[in-house]
């Protein structure tokens, strides 16, 4: 049975999706803060991808300079707010705390990057500003953390920046993506409004860079263009009934629950066919949205998810079952989805091995695939002379982030083929440095 | 069970746990409830000629995620007409009589010292507190710690007040001086039965960063006020400890300054203490911590096999010495036990920085190495290592060698020229000094994000 009843309302879905990583107040940041043993060349920067000067940042907390703590936090990363509350910190910079070691709760380094974040974003202070212009002009493909990340770095160097967003909304995954009790639109909306304050790019929503003419005009219009156009829809099964009504992706999915909140429906059984983070989210979403029953089936064992361990503890928490080395064979149901007809499998020398006669039905009334996104290859396939890896991912130079065709580079999931914010964030700020070494010469 | 009662110059009280005079022992109401709570003694908070209040008047040092580490105060004596408070400490002796009521006393002239002492005995005091120690407001009318930084005055004082006393006489010394046996010394030659130390010691807590004034702060003004609490706990230990061991000062002494727990108590109690007070700890959390009080100092005697206060008292002071007189070929060397190590680097930073260069980093790990033959012993590392017993000083001499600097002197091998071969440091590795340069990590610039790490940023085929 799920334990939370459907929610009907904006306030009950905010019950439902109650923030996992709430904003401190400044007597918790105070205490926290105080625990921080400013290490020397400190474990938990080393542990986090954008690097940032944690000790530094505890430090000035403590010492009652949030503005100057916030200022560290986005000197190193512009998704800083967001990072501290969706960044998985059990395996980043908490994971590499010392504190672990003397089985000690290590120190809330993400709360605390929100904690000063927030504070500044609320009071709208200007910490930055753009750099004197230079006369050059970049355009960023995607609003996303890698393109969002870039056009302030760019912007910080004195370029003229463009971001084209198919979407309506910018932050790509972060507000169409993430789950919601780990962040809410408002938090990460405010954040974007108070960046592009700083910086003042300029963003095109509901502009998708769809054609050949359209990244021609780019082309010449602008001195370099920035690829953070992450990954696409949820990848296709190739399973008979996966057309039926009630059979969704997990990402659009997420996306619909995002934007509408208690308005989406869910089943009041829901299978969710996968095993990576995603069918985490989806399968805990689905449970917060008051389905009844809520079964994560995974073509593999337990501990060969891709998931982290906090993740599937998450949604066990809230009630999921899971379901393993079972592989779909097919979507049953007339018009509407009524069950998932499973075959079951075992792993042999790594391999998944289907067992013969094995199959079974297990009734339910939505499926929802989290088995992984598309690379929108046919899109890039549209850019002269760009190479992709055997997996769809873009090929770019790791520090300057220069893809095969000189004018073109690229950052985020695109490129790295699916991590977190984190990275994008700090990928795309050393390829606006690449896109300046390459325009500076 | 240990017996906790005592007898101090006189008066006796059921453990050796008294307030100070303070605002917690501002009324009967106050002494009662401490009394019926557990405390053995109170020194009624200071009587005089009443005085006027400013407000605010108490100042906080908060250290971290830690308030009152330090407090300070601007408040004169008893507000309170006189009368007031004799009638409650008559109405409080008849209700404890056998636990301490002191009057703490506090006037100027001789009449009005023999006034007073005759009335506080009248409402049955058991004993009198002469407060020499106020640092602020009092002083610059000529009293409080105004007479307890002039050794004759106060001498003149107490004889002022042994013509008539009949009860134990405690004269209370201030901080605020050099050398804090000399009034110890005028007090007994003016025939005083004891002495109690520390009052608070002259201080400006802090100042408000906006309104450019110190705490605290009496309508955008302030003053300096007296220090009390936690942190002033080393310097009334030193000063205890300097009474309790001069020759001729042999009064009991009643230790304050900083007691918080039965701890703070035992340490007082060690140097030479043979009652305790305590204020700021009370104004903290209430007299509730007189329970784990008296249940700490009970438990410290049983395990230590002590019977009486009196057992304890001074155990340490034959310990305390003239560094003169400490073993010169004593040496100790940092440990590190590897298994505890966290990894902070903690000690590495301050022994690089903050001592001698003594701890090095290996690759591959994060657990530093001491260098035995740069170790000088001097227990940094050790005080800045968070994890409990991971850094030990380990004993590496012989233990048969015993040398000290009066010996030395005594047979001239004393280093006595500014560039003597024989000073000390003249045999400790230093390194060179251009060697300090480019050690300090890369720090991030404005706007600029470090460099992120290879393995988390390069795809597989790229
Ligand atoms: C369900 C889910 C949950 C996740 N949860 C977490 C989490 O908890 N923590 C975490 O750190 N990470 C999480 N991630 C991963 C994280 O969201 C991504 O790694 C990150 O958003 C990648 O940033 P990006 O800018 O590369 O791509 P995206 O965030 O995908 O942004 C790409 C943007 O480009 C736009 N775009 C694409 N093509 C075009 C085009 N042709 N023209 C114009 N615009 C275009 C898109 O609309 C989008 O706004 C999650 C991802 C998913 C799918
Ligand atoms: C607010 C306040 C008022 C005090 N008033 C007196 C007083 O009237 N007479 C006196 O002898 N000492 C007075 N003291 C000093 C205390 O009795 C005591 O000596 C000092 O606070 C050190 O002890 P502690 O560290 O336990 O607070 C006062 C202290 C404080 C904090
Ligand atoms: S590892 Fe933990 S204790 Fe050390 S600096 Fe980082 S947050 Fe602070
Ligand atoms: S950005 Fe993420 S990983 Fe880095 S310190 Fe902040 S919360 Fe930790
Ligand atoms: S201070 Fe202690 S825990 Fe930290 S590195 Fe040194 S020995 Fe290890």
């Amino acid at each position: 049975m799920a334990e939370f009843s459907t929610p009907t309302t904006e306030q009950q879905f905010a019950e439902n999706f109650a923030q996992l990583k709430p904003v401190m107040n400044r007597t918790e940041a105070l205490y926290e803060s105080s625990r921080c043993l400013f290490c020397f060349d400190a474990p938990c920067i080393k542990a986090c991808p954008s690097g940032i000067d944690i000790p530094q940042f505890i430090r000035q907390i403590n010492s009652g300079n949030d503005t100057g703590a916030a200022r560290t936090i986005y000197e190193a990363n512009y998704f800083g707010n967001a990072c501290g509350k969706v960044c998985p910190t059990e395996v980043l910079c908490e994971g590499a705390c010392v504190y672990n070691l003397q089985e000690v709760k290590p120190i809330e380094i993400g709360r605390l990057q929100s904690f000063a974040t927030t504070k500044v974003i609320k009071s709208g202070e200007k910490l930055f500003g753009p750099g004197a212009d230079n006369g050059k002009k970049v355009a960023v493909i995607g609003a996303g953390p890698a393109g969002i990340s870039a056009a302030c770095e760019l912007r910080s160097l004195g370029y003229g920046v463009d971001v084209f967003e198919a979407k309506a909304q910018p932050s790509g995954l972060t507000v169409y993506g993430v789950a919601p009790y780990k962040i809410t639109n408002e938090e990460t909306l405010a954040e974007m409004t108070y960046l592009q304050a700083q910086f003042g790019y300029n963003v095109h929503f509901n502009s998708a860079i769809s054609s050949r003419e359209e990244l021609e005009k780019l082309e010449d219009k602008y001195d370099a263009i920035f690829l953070g156009i992450g990954l696409g829809k949820t990848n296709e099964l190739g399973l008979p009934g996966e057309d039926k009504i009630n059979c969704t992706g997990a990402v659009e999915f997420i996306a619909e629950l995002r934007q509408h909140h208690h308005e989406v429906a869910v089943g009041r059984k829901v299978i969710v066919l996968g095993g990576g983070n995603t069918a985490m989210d989806a399968a805990s979403e689905s449970s917060r949205l008051g389905a009844e029953n809520v079964i994560l089936a995974y073509r593999r064992a337990k501990v060969e998810m891709g998931a982290y361990e906090f993740e599937y503890d998450l949604a066990k928490g809230v009630g999921v079952k899971g379901l393993f080395n079972v592989a779909p064979v097919e979507i049953t149901g007339n018009g509407y989805v009524s069950g998932v007809k499973f075959i079951r499998t075992e792993t042999k020398d790594g391999r998944v091995q289907e067992i013969a006669g094995s199959e079974f039905i297990e009734p339910c009334d939505m499926v929802i695939k989290a088995t992984g996104q598309a690379k929108q290859t046919e899109f890039l396939s549209l850019i002269p002379g760009l190479k992709l890896d055997g997996k769809g991912r873009i090929m770019a130079d790791a520090h300057t982030g220069q893809t095969s065709n000189p004018k073109y580079f690229a950052s985020g999931d695109a490129w790295n083929g699916g991590a977190e914010v984190v990275n994008a964030a700090a990928e795309a700020k050393l390829t606006a440095r690449g896109i300046h070494a390459y325009l500076s010469k | 069970m240990p017996d906790l009662s005592i007898n101090f110059a006189g008066i006796k009280s059921p453990n050796p746990f008294w307030l100070a005079s303070a605002p917690p022992t501002n009324s009967g109401y106050q002494v009662m409830k401490a009394f019926d709570a557990g405390w053995g003694g109170a020194v009624w908070k200071t009587l005089g000629v009443p005085v006027v209040n400013v407000s605010s008047r108490y100042g906080g040092v908060n250290y971290r995620d830690k308030r009152l580490v330090g407090f300070n105060n601007i408040e004169l004596i008893s507000d309170r007409p006189l009368s007031h408070n004799l009638r409650e400490i008559e109405e409080v002796k008849k209700r404890f009589p056998n636990h301490a009521v002191i009057a703490s006393l506090m006037v100027q002239s001789r009449q009005e010292w023999h006034d007073i002492v005759r009335a506080s005995e009248d409402a049955g005091a058991d004993g009198l507190e002469l407060n020499f120690g106020c640092p602020h407001g009092m002083c610059e009318r000529g009293m409080g710690s105004a007479v307890g930084q002039e050794p004759k005055v106060l001498q003149m004082i107490v004889e002022w007040v042994m013509e008539v006393a009949r009860k134990p006489v405690i004269v209370k010394l201030t901080p605020n001086i050099s050398d804090i046996t000399e009034p110890a010394l005028a007090a007994r030659r003016g025939g005083a039965d004891a002495i109690s130390l520390i009052n608070t010691i002259q201080s400006i807590v802090g100042v408000d960063l906006d309104r450019f004034a110190p705490y605290p702060i009496v309508d955008g003004k302030g003053t300096n006020g007296g220090y009390c609490g936690p942190a002033v706990k080393p310097i009334a230990l030193n000063m205890v400890k300097n009474c309790a061991q001069h020759p001729d000062v042999r009064l009991p002494i009643s230790g304050i300054g900083g007691i918080e727990n039965w701890r703070d108590a035992v340490e007082h109690i060690l140097l030479g203490a043979s009652s305790v007070q305590v204020c700021t700890a009370v104004m903290h959390f209430g007299f509730g911590i007189i329970r784990e009080m008296t249940s700490g100092l009970e438990q410290y005697m049983v395990e230590k096999g002590f019977n009486t206060i009196n057992d304890m008292v001074g155990k340490a002071l034959p310990n305390v010495l003239h560094w003169e007189d400490l073993n010169m070929k004593y040496k100790v060397t940092a440990n590190i036990n590897e298994d505890k190590c966290i990894g902070c680097q903690l000690c590495y930073t301050a022994c690089e920085d903050g001592a001698h260069q003594a701890i090095k980093l290996n690759a591959g790990t994060r657990v530093p190495e001491i260098i035995e033959e740069n170790c000088v012993g001097c227990n940094l590392c050790s005080l800045v290592c968070p994890v409990e017993q991971c850094i030990t000083m380990e004993q590496t001499d012989s233990g048969t060698q015993h040398l000290t600097w009066k010996e030395r002197t005594e047979a001239g091998d004393i280093p006595t020229k500014f560039e003597d071969e024989q000073a000390g440091g003249r045999h400790h590795w230093v390194p060179e000094p251009s060697a300090a340069l480019g050690k300090e990590r890369y720090k991030t610039l404005p706007g600029k994000a470090r460099i992120i790490s290879g393995e988390t940023v390069a795809p597989a085929e790229a």
